[in-house]
């Protein structure tokens, strides 16, 4: 069985994103980049079930500008076996329906039984690639996935849902998209790294894909978010009682 | 003139409160019209709930044994095919909503707005961010219908009162059969509804334990609050998924929220921006929340949340 996973590099979760002051955009230059967390997650799933002799082969893939070649090489340094680089030109940005339009011919080619997908990259927070994927693909999906077991051609998949937690059963191939109580990834080793150098990378230039380009949304503007104002410190429960009540909350 | 199709959430014959947020987000396009889908096994109950949300013209009632669960991959097709006439297709940014709009987005060939905060013309709106750190303004092309999942935490639900028109309808589309449910486990909680409730209580790593987070129940219940919780609490098996609060966990706008023992991370503070009071308990003075707390108290929670109970 082989298992496809979609590696984004996004802006590091520990960064806290300003927006430039002429709100042209976000300051993205020297911060630090990292595979998204969900990503990351997909990755030790494929790895997992590698590990328990039901995968064969993991592919990770990325559609990203040239420089993301370090990205894709801690990937294969975490465990994957190839990676695939759909190289964009530099600054452009890859929206949700053109990461699904993109994957899809991935898919195509490489004919996995299992895509895994983060549930959000936390760059744009869009949550939609994974279930345009399966989709444009006509495949079965689950999202936003905590546990996962693959036997007999089938996935039986747990949602973490508003209600609760929900098991679907998917016929293969399928797509899931994952949650954060999944797993907890893999530290990634030294030695790793030196064997990740010699393991296979194909870079894919994006007009080479055939992918409509398609009406994207436009960003008019970036503002920062309204600011909440730091109030007041009261020092103990007959106080915060006291002030609840002259805001009229009691 | 924008014409809204708005996709119903419901579960156990209920409807979601977010439907009629959505509905008030369909009002801030002044559309000509707003309906309402329903897609169940039967659909009459709740599209007749439905019909009393103010401002909606038409329910369309789809009822197919197919839609007895709401599984995304068999509900698009529908959606997609009522799409056909409508300028704007609103579900809300629940889990429903998010794993259902994107699908309708990618059959339709369009992009999706997700988590829509404001509308700022009939193709132009706002959204946040790198977990609301930002807040951009986005624009679709006129020519084709919007898709957006609607952030509920930024709507108030639309007025009740109501009389839209319940039409029952048939839609002919393939669905298919490669996807089953297999079970539902649903904490059950004679508690408020998170999503909806006018105050919440939540717990974070700080409370130490599934047996100490009695002492927040306690203090929700004496509130009339619903209980969450950060991310950190609920992966420490504190209490389930279902309560957290967060960039990746439930955004929530309840009048009131207690924060104890929760540090104030960015992926949290994200799901309490729209609060309107937020207190903070912490023993650490230094602690992110009360940045943005309204009322800070800085003091050990077990001896603070026992003299506050007394308190109230
Ligand atoms: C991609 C991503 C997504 C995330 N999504 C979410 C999300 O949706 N929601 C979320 O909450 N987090 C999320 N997180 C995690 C987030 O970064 C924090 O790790 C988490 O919020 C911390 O939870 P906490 O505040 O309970 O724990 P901690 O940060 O450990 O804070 C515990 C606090 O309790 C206080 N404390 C301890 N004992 C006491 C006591 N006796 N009395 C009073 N105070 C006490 C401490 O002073 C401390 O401030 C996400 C992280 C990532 C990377
Ligand atoms: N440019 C990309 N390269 C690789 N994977 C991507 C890309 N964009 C989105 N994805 C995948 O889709 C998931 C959801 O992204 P999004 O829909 O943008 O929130 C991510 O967690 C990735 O797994």
């Amino acid at each position: 069985m082989k298992i496809l996973v979609a590696y984004k590099r996004v802006v590091d979760a520990n960064v806290r994103i300003q927006v430039r002051p002429d709100g042209s955009g976000v300051v993205t230059d020297g911060v630090k980049l990292s595979a998204n967390p969900f990503d990351e997650i997909a990755l030790e799933e494929a790895l997992r079930l590698r590990d328990r002799g039901i995968a064969t082969e993991v592919v990770v893939a990325t559609i990203a500008p040239a420089d993301a070649q370090a990205h894709l090489r801690n990937g294969l340094a975490m465990g994957a076996n190839r990676a695939i680089h759909v190289v964009v030109e530099p600054g452009r940005e890859v929206q949700p329906l053109t990461a699904a339009r993109a994957l899809l011919k991935l898919v195509e080619r490489e004919q996995p039984d299992l895509v895994i997908l983060g549930k959000q990259a936390i760059d744009d927070d869009a949550s939609q690639t994974g279930q345009m994927l399966a989709t444009l693909w006509g495949r079965p999906q689950a999202t936003f996935a905590s546990k996962l077991e693959v036997a007999g051609g089938k996935a039986t998949v747990t949602r973490e849902v508003d209600a609760g937690l929900e098991t679907l059963e998917v016929d293969l191939p399928a797509v899931v998209t994952t949650d954060l109580r999944l797993n907890e990834p893999r530290f990634i080793k030294l030695p790793d790294i030196m064997k990740a150098k010699s393991k296979p990378m194909e870079s894919i230039p994006f007009a080479d894909l055939g992918v409509e380009a398609g009406k994207g949304l436009e960003t008019t503007a970036y503002a920062p978010p309204p600011k909440r104002s730091r109030g007041v410190m009261v020092k103990d429960a007959a106080e915060l009682v006291a002030a609840l009540k002259q805001k009229g909350l009691l | 003139m924008s014409k809204v199709l708005v996709v119903a959430e419901h579960l156990d014959g209920k409807l979601n409160a977010s439907t009629a947020k959505c509905v008030s987000a369909a009002q801030a396009l002044s559309p000509e019209s707003i309906d309402i889908v329903v897609l169940a096994a039967d659909a009459a109950g709740v599209a007749a709930e439905a019909g009393k949300i103010s401002g909606v013209a038409r329910v369309l009632a789809v009822s197919n044994p197919a839609n007895e669960r709401a599984i995304a991959q068999v509900l698009a097709p529908q959606v997609g095919k009522l799409a056909e006439g409508y300028s704007h297709v609103f579900g809300p940014s629940t889990t429903f909503g998010k794993d259902l709009m994107p699908c309708v987005a990618a059959l339709l060939g369009v992009p999706q707005v997700s988590d829509l905060m404001a509308v700022e013309g009939s193709h132009e709106f706002k959204r946040p961010i790198y977990a609301g750190n930002a807040i951009v303004t986005v624009k679709a092309t006129a020519d084709h219908v919007v898709v957006a999942t609607v952030r509920t935490a930024s709507w108030p639900e639309a007025a009740q009162g109501g009389s839209a028109a319940v039409e029952a309808v048939t839609v002919g589309a393939a669905l298919p059969t490669h996807t089953r449910f297999v079970g539902l486990a649903a904490g059950k909680s004679d508690r408020p509804d998170l999503q909806s409730a006018k105050r919440v209580v939540s717990g974070g790593r700080g409370v130490g334990s599934k047996e100490n987070f009695e002492i927040i129940y306690k203090l929700a219940d004496r509130l009339g609050a619903a209980v969450g919780a950060s991310r950190a609490a609920v992966d420490a098996g504190y209490v389930p998924n279902e309560l957290q609060v967060g960039q990746t966990g439930k955004i929530i706008a309840p009048e009131l929220y207690v924060a104890v023992g929760i540090s104030g991370a960015i992926q949290h503070l994200t799901g309490i921006k729209d609060a309107g009071t937020i207190v903070a308990i912490n023993k650490d003075a230094d602690a992110p929340i009360f940045e943005v707390a309204d009322i800070g108290l800085v003091g050990d929670l077990f001896n603070v949340l026992p003299e506050l109970e007394s308190a109230l």
